[in-house]
């Protein structure tokens, strides 16, 4: 890593991303931070608000802090659950992918599938598949005798909201895993077989301490992605029943697009994007220490 | 054997849902609100006919393929120099740009969707596909760059020395020598970058309204009209997963080094 030549010319070839990133990301961002400090009378003419919206925002007797408040904690239990789930399921399949032969490619491409289906479509495919009129979930819940509306049940809404981000993205746990597994090389199993190893022990002493790179990686980006989530719950749920599944990115756009509530929305953005950016330097930190423990 | 049960299994529900779209598009809308049946008794193909005869359909279709053929190229062009410079050299503020770069890619959407809306109003690119190209390249630039300088980094540096002294200008090593050994890291790039402007749909809609709307965007039509056309919605569905599982077949071999960012 540190055996690099140092050329500060290099700047020339970052170049081209500098201006793409400035123009998409630098830019937009700077109106944000415009609007999230200045108030509107309408007919474009703005004036200074100060602090104002954010001293909203981080009160939850506001009507703003509330929303904000709970949003932030449903955000937080919802990334929670998710990765409580996908993370051991996504070991266990990957542990159990063909090791070699055709099935490799195919179960490797089948498993990859609902991840290349746009993000609307997935919340539609359960939107159907969990009424209880038309879709096999539904119906086979209700038959079985369970009480199951997800547009009126919080507790029906939250699993099956769950239940549709297990299926979407558990595959990308899985495939992190299995690209850690195939690393590894076969000496280390034959020693283990020579030493009598069980599968438990195998798995505790090899497999798993080779995974913690991928799995880091599995864990941020799932979390990333969980925190964000917006158009699944959108489709299926549209946040309710209630307020019970409206997520941070729901109601930042209920906010901004909705309501073209201009100075609330800009102050959550940025709130919602710092803490974001938080979880990113952790998540970057960590990975570069191990990738200077590892060549060390 | 356990391991093919789990497998099995898994896979199961992984195409239970989807087997329930695939078999709602082939049946008629009385069939679908009237009882459950686990094959079209009825089976039609009236619902993909609809969508092919129906320019706002395909022309959505076509949109959405636009954009995300647009974005991938812009991304994975300028994602190049700038991967081949994070892995090959050290330069002044080098690990603060990647941060920053890398923060991009874990920004919600939902933050940019309003600033977009009035910077893409305020050039003029508004309602084109070219908006959505540019819009994705926030979080697909950064995405490209950080897959590429993973699979670079895995290219022994003693390569560009060698051409170096064999007389290569950069461009001509860069091109001829250098592209050629990180195709597959290319190919996974450019996997990623499609795959996640093809399923970005917030972005995509708050930036169209008529001319450049996205096929994801047609399918909300099919909410407002007389009660819900789900045998349509359904087959606008299945439509969505093809380009998809196409581009998968391609890149089937390296997708598991792909997942792990061609840091494994």
């Amino acid at each position: 890593m540190n055996d690099k030549p140092i050329s500060n010319r290099a700047w020339f070839l970052v170049v081209p991303v500098m201006v793409f990133v400035l123009f998409s990301s630098l830019i937009p961002m700077m109106t944000v931070v415009n609007y999230s400090v200045q108030d509107s009378m309408g007919q474009n003419s703005f004036f200074w608000n100060g602090s104002e919206w954010f001293r909203h925002l981080f009160d939850p007797t506001t009507d703003i802090g509330g929303r904000f408040s709970r949003a932030l904690v449903r955000n937080l239990v919802f990334s929670g659950v998710v990765l409580l789930i996908e993370i051991p399921l996504g070991i266990l399949v990957a542990l159990c992918i063909p090791k070699r032969g055709w099935a490799v490619g195919a179960v490797l491409v089948s498993m990859t599938l609902p991840m290349l289906i746009p993000w609307n479509v997935v919340g539609t495919i359960w939107q159907v598949f969990a009424r209880a009129d038309i879709g096999l979930l539904g119906a086979a819940l209700t038959g079985a005798g369970i009480p199951f509306n997800n547009t009126q049940d919080p507790l029906s809404a939250w699993s099956t909201i769950v239940v549709m981000d297990v299926w979407h993205w558990t595959s990308m746990v899985a495939l992190l895993c299995y690209a850690g597994l195939k690393a590894i090389p076969d000496a280390f199993y034959q020693a283990a077989r020579i030493d009598g190893a069980g599968r438990w022990s195998v798995f505790r002493n090899i497999e798993l301490p080779k995974l913690r790179r991928v799995l880091i990686i599995a864990v941020l980006l799932r979390f990333m992605e969980s925190f964000m989530i917006y158009t699944e719950p959108a489709v299926v749920t549209g946040g309710g029943p209630g307020e019970a599944t409206s997520f941070l990115s729901l109601d930042l756009v209920k906010i901004a697009l909705g309501q073209v509530d201009l100075g609330n929305a800009a102050a959550l953005s940025l709130v919602y994007n710092l803490i974001t950016l938080t979880l990113c330097w952790i998540f970057f930190t960590t990975m570069t220490q191990l990738d200077a423990r590892g060549s060390a | 054997m356990t391991r093919r049960i789990v497998i099995g299994l898994y896979l199961l529900m992984l195409a239970l849902p989807i087997y329930w779209l695939i078999n709602m598009s082939f049946k008629d809308n009385v069939e679908i609100t009237s009882a459950l049946t686990f094959w079209p008794h009825r089976p039609t193909i009236e619902h993909y006919v609809h969508i092919f005869q129906d320019p706002a359909w395909y022309g959505g279709f076509l949109n959405s393929l636009s954009y995300v053929f647009l974005n991938t190229v812009i991304s994975v062009v300028i994602a190049l120099p700038a991967a081949y410079a994070f892995s090959r050299y050290r330069f002044l503020g080098d690990k603060h740009l990647f941060f920053w770069l890398l923060s991009n890619l874990m920004a919600p959407p939902a933050v940019y969707a309003m600033p977009f809306f009035n910077l893409y109003s305020a050039v003029g690119l508004f309602d084109t596909v070219w908006a959505v190209a540019l819009a994705h390249c926030l979080f697909n630039v950064p995405l490209a760059v950080w897959i590429l300088e993973g699979f670079m980094s895995g290219v022994p540096r003693e390569i560009d020395e060698t051409a170096a002294l064999d007389g290569y200008s950069f461009p001509r090593f860069f091109f001829r020598i250098f592209v050629p050994l990180i195709a597959n890291g290319i190919g996974v790039a450019a996997f990623f970058c499609f795959m996640f402007s093809w399923v970005e749909q917030l972005l995509a809609t708050t930036l169209t309204t008529v001319n450049a709307k996205p096929f994801v965007a047609v399918m909300t039509r099919t909410y407002s009209a007389a009660g819900m056309d789900w045998g349509l919605l359904a087959a606008a569905g299945v439509l969505t997963m093809i380009p998809g599982a196409i581009v998968i077949w391609f890149v089937r071999n390296n997708i598991a080094k792909g997942f792990a960012l061609g840091r494994v």
